[in-house]
């Protein structure tokens, strides 16, 4: 069918909404409430528009096209409406953009700016709320909230959380966990999804900044930095380069020239993972143990099945994930191997993830000391390059150091979904058939979608696998293993959509676009690397060889691997 | 209480239930208490956010348990020209608690509500069941002296 927008006729098809059929010709429409593949809930009227012979003003993320509409999308009607939206919105908000951490990347900011707002025109009373800063991982600011309910759509409908909802009503709504409670009381993961689509500054990471640059100006302690794989094809978005620009060389660089002392990869430690995870992948089919295993790399994952499903807690693998690993070796490994004490060590993991700030705390990840001391964000990390008045993009590019900075294709790719199943693969094929796998790329399990799966067959072995990403698909597995239907040998699970790449501690906004990119940026160092399974890191040989034997040994399961813990879920 | 049998009456995860059910077990206890909250929740296979979402967004469900006498305060257009604002204000400073409040020893909660279609007898006042008009600044102490004796 036909419809004419501003005067310009376009194609449409039925069932599509007025906002999807203008995008599609890149008819810019404001949004604040809308969510791409949600359904519409059309209550922040940001994208009204005027359809002629409605009389009235409709929303055009829920209005459905019909031949011959005629829509008016900018019309003066149209910018007026909108215009008194955002004040009605600043009526009933703090107004504190200069001391806010969304300065700079704020969609109410930034329509506010579009929009021509000179003034606060409407004064009255404003609603109250109290801030929630008890949790590990994330704070939530309810005078800040704009009640689109973004949050609150993908807690319960993209990760199947619900840890957060709107209670209360009109002049009191506010958006909050049950009872009105703190989130780190109640069964919320962490994965930070909410942060990544709360349009204003509602919903927050817990900084670590301040902590990090104490230890940085401390000369008492060594400060060592690593970097998560998803976290270098993203933070150039942070300094205007193009998504999915590999910058690995220059956050190692900007890192160094912050002050920290000595700088690893954490995709070492994914290396690392991939033998420990391999081998008990390959022990729990032979000696017929829990099956299937389910990774245990994503904290927001794991604390989901603790809270969720905690009779399942036998099928996680006990392997730490990468960062914990690597913060547990440079604490034994190379604090012995340099002569160092460990508890002068500050170890700093530069993370994708919210999750990993409540991960890092966990008590039973440490024995004398904690493995990771301090875990910062993609987005503070950034924050940070910029206060330490470097220019990014000018960087030259630097190498890890040795011996924690090695690493593997195999270990790149535990930045998107699917990564860490491909990457464990690679190595589980050579431990047990003493060859590589003829073709190391696995397309099977690649891509965007939510649920991959495959059959592999190694040895006479058909291993059933899956990969999941998005809280929301695994529970259809999960209810299967507890029918006891399940037909896997291994699952992946990354509680964000995509992996890593998209995880909540990403740059903003996290575009379905820049989400692409970013897996591509990921294969792409991946496919370039002249090293790609894990087995082959010179460095992990050696760690092995020179002190833990071998995967699965004793001192690797002191130091390698966990334990869980059974969690309520209310 | 028996209030396993509100819950056997309702089949397992099926959330258009959550409603009725709130309501079955606000006429049992009076309020919804938290553990109750919980296990609807948990019995209907849905978020207890959600659960709360709701129990606080209707005015006829209340989170906390209301006195033994509830008062409600008739603030409709006839009670109020004939001073049902003073009548409220009284019983606020009489029972030291504030309308939509209980009083610590919960004895006494007061509501107001928007008409009870008694306007013959305005200004009115219901305690629990029980239709007081006619009030004045002077009557309506005496009445809650009543009231409190009585215990």
């Amino acid at each position: 069918m036909n419809i004419t927008i501003n005067n310009i006729e376009v194609w449409a098809n039925p069932g599509e909404t007025v906002l999807e059929v203008a995008e599609r010709e890149g008819i810019r429409i404001p949004t604040l409430c809308y969510l791409k593949g949600f359904s519409p809930t059309g209550s922040c009227r940001m994208c009204m528009v005027e359809v002629e012979d409605q009389g009235r003003l409709v929303p055009s993320c829920a209005f459905p096209v019909y031949d011959g509409m005629k829509v008016k999308t900018n019309s003066p009607e149209v910018r007026r409406a909108r215009k008194t939206i955002i004040e009605l919105l600043l009526a009933n908000h703090p107004q504190d953009c200069l001391v806010c951490i969304r300065n700079g990347n704020c969609d109410l900011q930034s329509l506010a700016a579009e929009y021509g707002v000179r003034s606060y025109r409407y004064v009255g009373q404003r609603r109250k709320g109290k801030l929630d800063l008890a949790s590990p991982a994330i704070e939530r600011d309810p005078e800040k909230c704009i009640l689109c309910g973004r949050c609150v759509r993908v807690c319960h409908e993209m990760q199947n959380v619900g840890a957060i909802d709107l209670i209360n009503r009109g002049f009191n709504s506010t958006v909050a966990p049950a009872m009105d409670r703190s989130l780190n009381t109640v069964a919320c993961v962490y994965c930070g999804q909410c942060i990544v689509h709360c349009p204003v500054g509602a919903l927050r990471e817990k900084s670590d900044q301040k902590r990090v640059w104490e230890a940085i100006n401390n000369t008492d302690k060594l400060v060592v930095a690593q970097i998560a794989p998803a976290v270098r094809v993203a933070i150039g978005e942070e300094f205007g380069l193009q998504p999915g620009e590999i910058v690995t060389g220059k956050i190692v660089a900007a890192l160094r020239r912050m002050g920290v002392d000595t700088v690893f990869d954490t995709n070492f430690a994914a290396d690392l993972t991939i033998m420990e995870e391999a081998n008990e992948l390959i022990e729990r089919i032979t000696l017929q143990k829990t099956l299937p295993m389910i990774t245990s790399c994503s904290p927001g994952w794991v604390k989901y099945l603790e809270h969720f499903y905690p009779d399942l807690m036998d099928h996680l693998s006990t392997c730490k994930s990468p960062h914990e690993m690597e913060g547990a070796m440079i604490k034994s490994y190379y604090a012995r191997k340099m002569g160092i004490n460990p508890e002068k060590i500050f170890v700093v993991s530069v993370m994708p993830c919210i999750a990993k700030k409540f991960e890092a705390q966990r008590p039973e990840l440490g024995k004398e000391f904690q493995d990771v001391d301090a875990v910062i964000t993609t987005r503070e990390l950034a924050r940070m390059i910029r206060v330490a008045g470097l220019d990014f993009s000018r960087l030259p590019d630097e190498g890890f150091d040795d011996p924690l900075g090695e690493s593997t294709g195999a270990g790149a790719i535990f930045g998107v979904a699917g990564g860490v199943m491909e990457a464990a693969l690679r190595t589980a094929h050579y431990m047990m058939t003493g060859k590589d796998m003829p073709v190391i790329d696995f397309s099977p399990i690649r891509g965007l979608q939510g649920v991959k799966e495959s059959t592999v067959e190694i040895n006479g072995i058909k291993l059933k696998i899956a990969a999941v990403s998005g809280l929301k698909n695994i529970d259809v597995l999960l209810k299967d293993i507890q029918a006891g239907k399940s037909e896997y040998h291994f699952i992946e699970v990354m509680a964000c959509p995509n992996g890593c790449i998209n995880g909540g501690g990403q740059p903003l906004p996290s575009t379905p676009e820049k989400i692409q990119k970013r897996t591509e940026a990921i294969y792409k160092i991946d496919k370039g690397l002249p090293k790609r399974c894990s087995h082959h890191n010179q460095s992990i040989q050696k760690l092995y060889q020179e002190f833990l034997e071998k995967p699965g040994s004793h001192t690797a399961h002191d130091l390698l691997h966990t334990h869980y813990i059974r969690r309520n879920r209310y | 209480m028996n209030n396993q049998s509100i819950f056997e009456a309702y089949p397992r995860n099926d959330a258009s239930l959550l409603i009725p059910l709130l309501q079955n077990i606000q006429t049992e206890f009076g309020y919804l208490p938290e553990d109750q909250l919980e296990k609807v929740a948990e019995h209907i296979g849905i978020p207890l956010s959600r659960v709360y979402g709701v129990a606080t967004f209707y005015n006829q469900f209340r989170l906390k348990p209301l006195g033994k006498y509830v008062i409600r305060v008739c603030r409709g257009t006839a009670c109020h020209v004939k001073g049902s604002l003073d009548i409220l204000r009284i019983l606020e400073s009489e029972l030291g608690i504030k309308a939509g409040e209980t009083t610590k020893d919960f004895m006494f909660s007061i509501e107001t509500v928007a008409c009870i279609g008694a306007c013959s007898i305005a200004p009115v006042i219901v305690i629990n069941d029980e239709y007081f008009g006619g009030l004045t600044p002077k009557s309506i102490q005496k009445l809650i002296k009543k009231f409190k004796d009585k215990g």
